[in-house]
Parts: C-alpha cells; structure tokens; sequence
C-alpha cells in the first residue's frame, strides 16, 4: 500500500466528540473519495490534544497546521483549499490574544510552549483503535524488554530509582508499592488499574484512556510481571463510554497480536486483563473500596494496613495503581529511570497532567514538568483570567484539596509544596476562580459533593460532614454566626483527625484552606450579611435606582409577593424583607432601572 | 494477524508499520530539511504535483530526514515547478523549473 502523503489528525476526545468531530471526519473522508484522494491523504480520529476551549481540532501532518474551532461545514474548504492547493484556510487558525496574529502550528503557542507530554505522548498522535500505530511509536518494546532481559527486581528497582510517585493523588512512591507486592507471596496476585476518576471536572485518566489505552495494557503487564501477577482488572467508571469502548478494542488487538495471553514474547509469563465497571460513588476510588466493589460487596474502605499490596483483591497482594501513573511505565523502562528522574524536583519526578478549568482562557487538558509554577500555569499556558478579570483563587485536588491564592502564585508544583500550602495535588483537577467567585460558596460547593458521597461507614465523615454543610448553609443564606466560623473549623479538624478513609480525611480540606485564605470573606457573610463576589443569592438586595426609574409600574404589577411599592410617574421602591429575589421585576424593567447588590 | 512471540517479531511488526505514522514524526521533528513543493493552480498545470510525488518516492527510498510539504503558489509562476528547499537555522533557497532531474540533483546535493 502506498504510503499516505498527508495525514489529517481529528480530535476524537469526548469533549470533541460531542462537537460533532466524527461528523468532521466522516465528511472530510467523503470529501476525499470525491476527489479521489483517499489513497493520498489519511483521516484519523485521534486521543485528545488538550486545548479544549479551542475544539474541534483538527491537525495537518506534515505541515504541522493546527486548526481550531472547526464544524462538519469546513470539511469541503479544508480539502479544497489546503490539502489540494496548498492554502492554509485562515479564517480556523488559532489567533495569539496578544500578538492578535495567526500561529498555523502548535509549537508556537502559548498553550504548548511550556508543556511536556509524557503520559500524554501518543495522545493526538496516533489512532487508539490500531494496534500498529501504538507499535510503530515503540508499543509494547518495554514489556518485551522486561520479559526477555529484565528480571523482576531489576523492573522494580528500575520504578524506583525513576521516583515515580503515584498520580491518583496519594504520591505514594509506586517502585516501593510494586517492592511490597512483590514481597508478599500467594498462589494469585492482582494488578488494578484505577480508572475511576471521581473528582468533578476531571478528564486526565479519561483522555489517556480514549487517547493510548495501548499504554495502559502494556504498563500493567509490566506491572504483572514485577509482581508475579497474571491477572489484570481495571475498574472503569460506567460514565466513560468512549474510554471503556477504546479500552475494549485495544484488550482485543492485544489478544489478537499475542501481547497479552500466554507465554508473552516465547516467555513462561502469561498474563490478561478484564473490565469491571463502577456505577458512579466516588468513593469507590478510594483503593480498599474499590476493591470491595470488584469482589461484589458494597464500597466501602476498610482500615489500612493491611495495604492492598499485602492483601488486596479476595484478600491476596494487589497493586492499585492509576491510569496517569501507568502511563508513565513503558517510556520509563524505554528511555530509563535516570532519564525520567531530570525531569521535576527533588521528591516529585516526572510531569503531571491537570485538568485546567474554571475562569481561564485556555480550558483544558496540559501536562508539565514538575517544579513549574502556578503563575506560568495560569498566565502562560492557561492565557490568564477570562475577561481580564483578576485572579483570586485556583483550587487543586478537587473536593481533598484546598484553595491556593495570591501570595503562591509562584510556588512550583510538586506534592510536598501543595500540601505545605494546605492544598493537595489530587489527580490533577485546577479550578481557577476571579473576583465573581464567592469562596464560602466554593467550600459548600464541594462539601455538598462529599456529603453525598461518603459511604456512611464511619460517623466522623457521616455526621461530621453533615453538620459542616448545615452550618455553611446558614452562613450562605446570612444566618451565620462568629460561633458557627469556630464550631466549623473545629469540626473540619476533628474529622480530618478520625474519618476512616481518605474521603472523610481529606473532606475538609476546601473549608480549612477557604477559612485560613480568606477568612475575612467568611466574617462578612456572618456579620456584614454581604457576599462581595455577589454569588450568594439570600444575600443579594434587589434595589431600584431612583434617578433612572419613571414609575411605569411593570415591575409592582408582576411582583409575585406584592414587595413593590409607588405611585404611577414616581420611582418606586422594594421592601426587602417582601422580596424573594427571584429576578422577574428585573426581566420587566425596560429601563435597567433594577440592579443586585 | 500472526502473533508477536518474540522480541524479534515485535522489531520486526515495528519496521514494517513505521511508515504509517512517518509523515506524522517527522511534521513534529525539529532541524529537519524542509522542502516546499509550490501546488497553486500554476503549478499544478506545470506538472508540480508529479514533482512533489517524486519528492516523497526519492525521500522515502533514500530514507533521507526530510520533511516535504505542499504549499500554495509563490509568486513567480513563468518559473513553476517551482520549490522552496529550507535548511534548519539558514535562509531559504527556491529553485524554479524543477525537473526530475533537478530533483535528483537536489536530493543528491542534501547528503553533503
């Protein structure tokens, strides 16, 4: 088959799926036959490249043209006018904010300068349904370094001397957890991949997967034989259609290749992998839950130790580890430890893959080396604040984490320096907040999410959690009190002391770190009855402009609880202690005489 | 499929695909050579389109690290063929009425 001259790359994530990338692709290919080009030019559905506020995206090889926002429509120009006569369409080019001109490839813009894509290598780059492709990029030559001239231990002190740390959030050194499985012995051992990925907003194990689930497989096979495993599991949250789709066509190519069976590579180890779905608690992320949930009971955590590593799945050695870190595996064994290890800090090695979002410019997918700072984060790769709006918080480590503010803007990310600042690196969730952002309001935001899904077990979370969302509710709605600020940070204490798992332990988190940065804010709730970032509805005053209002009365006559008061030609007013702040007599008003303070 | 049952298999599965993904390797390579075939309607009815196809056969069989694109007209259309031959770092060089021996003479020319 002659080789394909041009290759068109279109985004195949979910979030570009869901704006009709295959619908793209489909007509790009249609384009293609009308021509009859299909033999010269290739359409491949790719992973996710990560800059999702400018999806779909479509990419060029080998120009290197990066095409953003495109639709179906654009389909026939693309083809006309770039593939057949050469003419970028410019209309679809991303344009830099600041220089305001067009930058046709990614190496140049500021999203992509600063980024380095390990774990997401192949994502963007190559077509998960094909085997071959994972191949051509080197799949699969590290299991079979491995297990042809690698001994187990040699693969584990290999983990170890790369200083990978676990990216599901924990951080625990993943060379001395496959060390401790290993160690253990049992007539079956278990390797788990964690891919559940609980935290709201977060898509960075769901873009590996969908992007380089080849990259999975290969990892835990490697796994497997470090520990003297020959089963693999992954549990998959049921919410990822496309990842466990993608998942499922690589389970079957690798089967079909011979690279996951038996007697892999001509050797005696033989190894396989099954899916096992999760029905949406986020809880059962948590490693002890998970496992319970794959063995058929209900997910809830159990004490550690014993570590799953020691007895894990139907009580025999079980690595749990997650997608990101996996990802990392094969090109650690493939370029080695000590090359791994120069990239990051000191204790935090390697890159780590977030999911920018909130009030930024350039929401999306990015993965940079460990040490770099928040600011270069925020204001380089993310392209700022949105609206030229100003900065005020960035939330890392979804609900287990804090909020990070001004003064550590400059604090380069690694997982020690998160927690010295009273956040966490989680899996990777970066919610970046403005002035609009109330941070009481952000604390009972996630509060309400772990609320509803701690498991029930033990009371510090079950009933701790509770009366900490009850009194941020009275706060929210200005019945806060100076007594509620100290019962809260009490509470937050107490139940990070003595919640059994790591959801009750680390619930509290967004309220001690929102309570510590921006206490002033919670003093004005409770005694100033105002919320500044104007978020809290049962705070607002619907007031009347005296100077602008000409008494029409619209507004008094459709006021649901008669709180509107005035003479026909006078400005009228609006008894606040009537009003229940639902909005219609500013929908009335043709004068925008109504504002919200 | 015949299955991979040895690293040997695995090698030699991988050279046999690698050139699915080579255009795609070598678009994100840095300090390649990049040669720029012009495809306006100029060029193509000068016959560009059989220069940039001869292109892509001589790099490949040679294996050279070269990248070749297809661009849009440039400019001086009593010269098509016309391509823009550019060396990482160095100004560009444009050669009009490319013939397949110019071709030649120019990949020939890049070894040294």
């Amino acid at each position: 088959m002659a080789k394909f001259k041009m290759h068109i790359l279109v985004c195949g994530g979910t979030g570009c799926t869901a704006s009709k990338s295959q619908e793209i692709a489909d007509r790009l290919k249609s384009n293609l036959l009308d021509k009859g080009l299909e033999n010269e030019v290739q359409v491949i559905l790719t992973g996710c490249f990560g800059f999702c506020e400018k999806g779909p995206i479509v990419k060029i090889m080998p120009d290197n043209t990066f095409y953003t926002e495109v639709k179906p429509e654009d389909a026939q120009e693309i083809i006309e006018e770039h593939i057949i006569k050469g003419r970028k369409v410019t209309r679809l080019l991303y344009t830099d904010p600041d220089k305001k001109e067009h930058v046709a490839d990614a190496k140049h813009m500021g999203f992509y300068k600063k980024q380095l894509r390990i774990a997401l290598r192949n994502c963007g780059f190559i077509d998960p349904e094909n085997i071959g492709e994972y191949i051509a990029c080197d799949g699969y030559a590290a299991v079979a370094k491995c297990l042809t001239e690698m001994t187990p231990e040699q693969v584990i002190n290999e983990i170890k001397l790369s200083g990978l740390r676990g990216r599901g959030g924990g951080g625990f050194p993943t060379g001395m957890k496959w060390e401790i499985a290993s160690k253990n012995h049992a007539d079956q051992k278990y390797v788990v991949c964690n891919a559940d990925e609980g935290d709201p907003g977060a898509f960075m194990d769901r873009s590996i997967l969908e992007g380089d689930p080849h990259s999975i497989i290969e990892a835990m096979t490697i796994n497997g034989y470090a520990i003297g495993a020959t089963k693999g599991l992954v549990y998959i949250r049921a919410e990822y259609p496309l990842a466990i789709h993608r998942l499922q066509v690589a389970i079957a190519q690798a089967r079909e290749y011979g690279v996951l069976g038996n007697n892999l590579f001509g050797t005696d180890f033989s190894f396989d992998i099954e899916l096992r779905y999760g029905a949406g608690a986020f809880v059962c992320g948590e490693e002890t839950a998970l496992i319970h949930s794959m063995e058929g009971k209900r997910g809830e955590p159990t004490f550690k130790p014993p570590f799953p590593a020691q007895s894990g799945y139907l009580q025999k050695p079980t690595n749990v580890n997650n997608v990101e870190t996996y990802a990392n595996i094969p090109i650690i064994i493939l370029k080695g430890a000590n090359w791994f290890n120069k990239i990051g800090t000191e204790k935090s090695k390697g890159t780590k893959v977030f999911a920018l979002a909130g009030q930024i410019n350039n929401v999306g997918l990015i993965e940079v080396p460990m040490g770099i700072t928040l600011r270069e984060v925020i204001y380089e790769i993310g392209g700022g604040i949105k609206g030229g709006r100003q900065f005020k918080a960035v939330q890392t480590g979804g609900p287990s984490g804090g909020c990070l503010t001004e003064k550590h803007l400059d604090t380069p990310i690694d997982y020690d320096n998160l927690i010295a600042a009273g956040s966490m690196m989680g899996s990777g969730g970066m919610v970046v907040m403005d002035e609009t952002s109330c941070m009481v309001a952000i604390a009972k935001f996630y509060l309400e999410f772990t609320c509803e899904e701690s498991c029930g077990k033990c009371s510090p979370c079950r009933i701790g959690n509770k009366r900490m969302l009850e009194i941020l509710d009275k706060i929210t709605k200005g019945n806060g009190t100076m007594e509620d600020l100290e019962n809260l940070k009490n509470l937050a204490g107490v139940i990070k002391d003595t919640a059994l798992c790591g959801l009750g332990q680390t619930s509290p988190n967004p309220i001690l770190s929102t309570l510590t940065n921006f206490w002033d804010e919670y003093v004005e709730h409770v005694q100033d009855k105002k919320c500044r970032a104007g978020a809290c509805k049962s705070l607002m005053q619907y007031v009347i402009d005296p100077n602008v209002c000409v008494g029409c009365t619209a507004c008094a006559r459709n006021c649901p609880v008669n709180a509107i008061q005035g003479e026909k030609k006078t400005p009228h007013t609006i008894n606040l202690e009537l009003c229940i702040k639902c909005g219609t007599c500013i929908e009335k008003c043709k004068f925008n005489a109504i504002s919200i303070q | 499929m015949a299955q991979i049952k040895s690293l040997k298999d695995l090698e030699s599965l991988k050279n046999s695909v690698q050139e699915i993904i080579d255009t795609r390797v070598k678009g994100n390579k840095d300090g390649l050579v990049q040669i720029k075939v012009a495809m306006g309607t100029c060029g193509i009815a000068a016959g560009a389109k059989s220069i940039y196809n001869y292109f892509l056969e001589q790099v490949d069989a040679k294996k050279l690290d070269v990248v070749v694109y297809q661009t849009d007209c440039m400019g001086r259309c009593s010269e098509e063929p016309m391509v823009e031959v550019a060396f990482p770092d160095q100004e560009p060089v444009i050669y009009g009425n490319v013939d397949k021996a110019k071709v030649d003479e120019i990949l020939d020319k890049l070894g040294k």
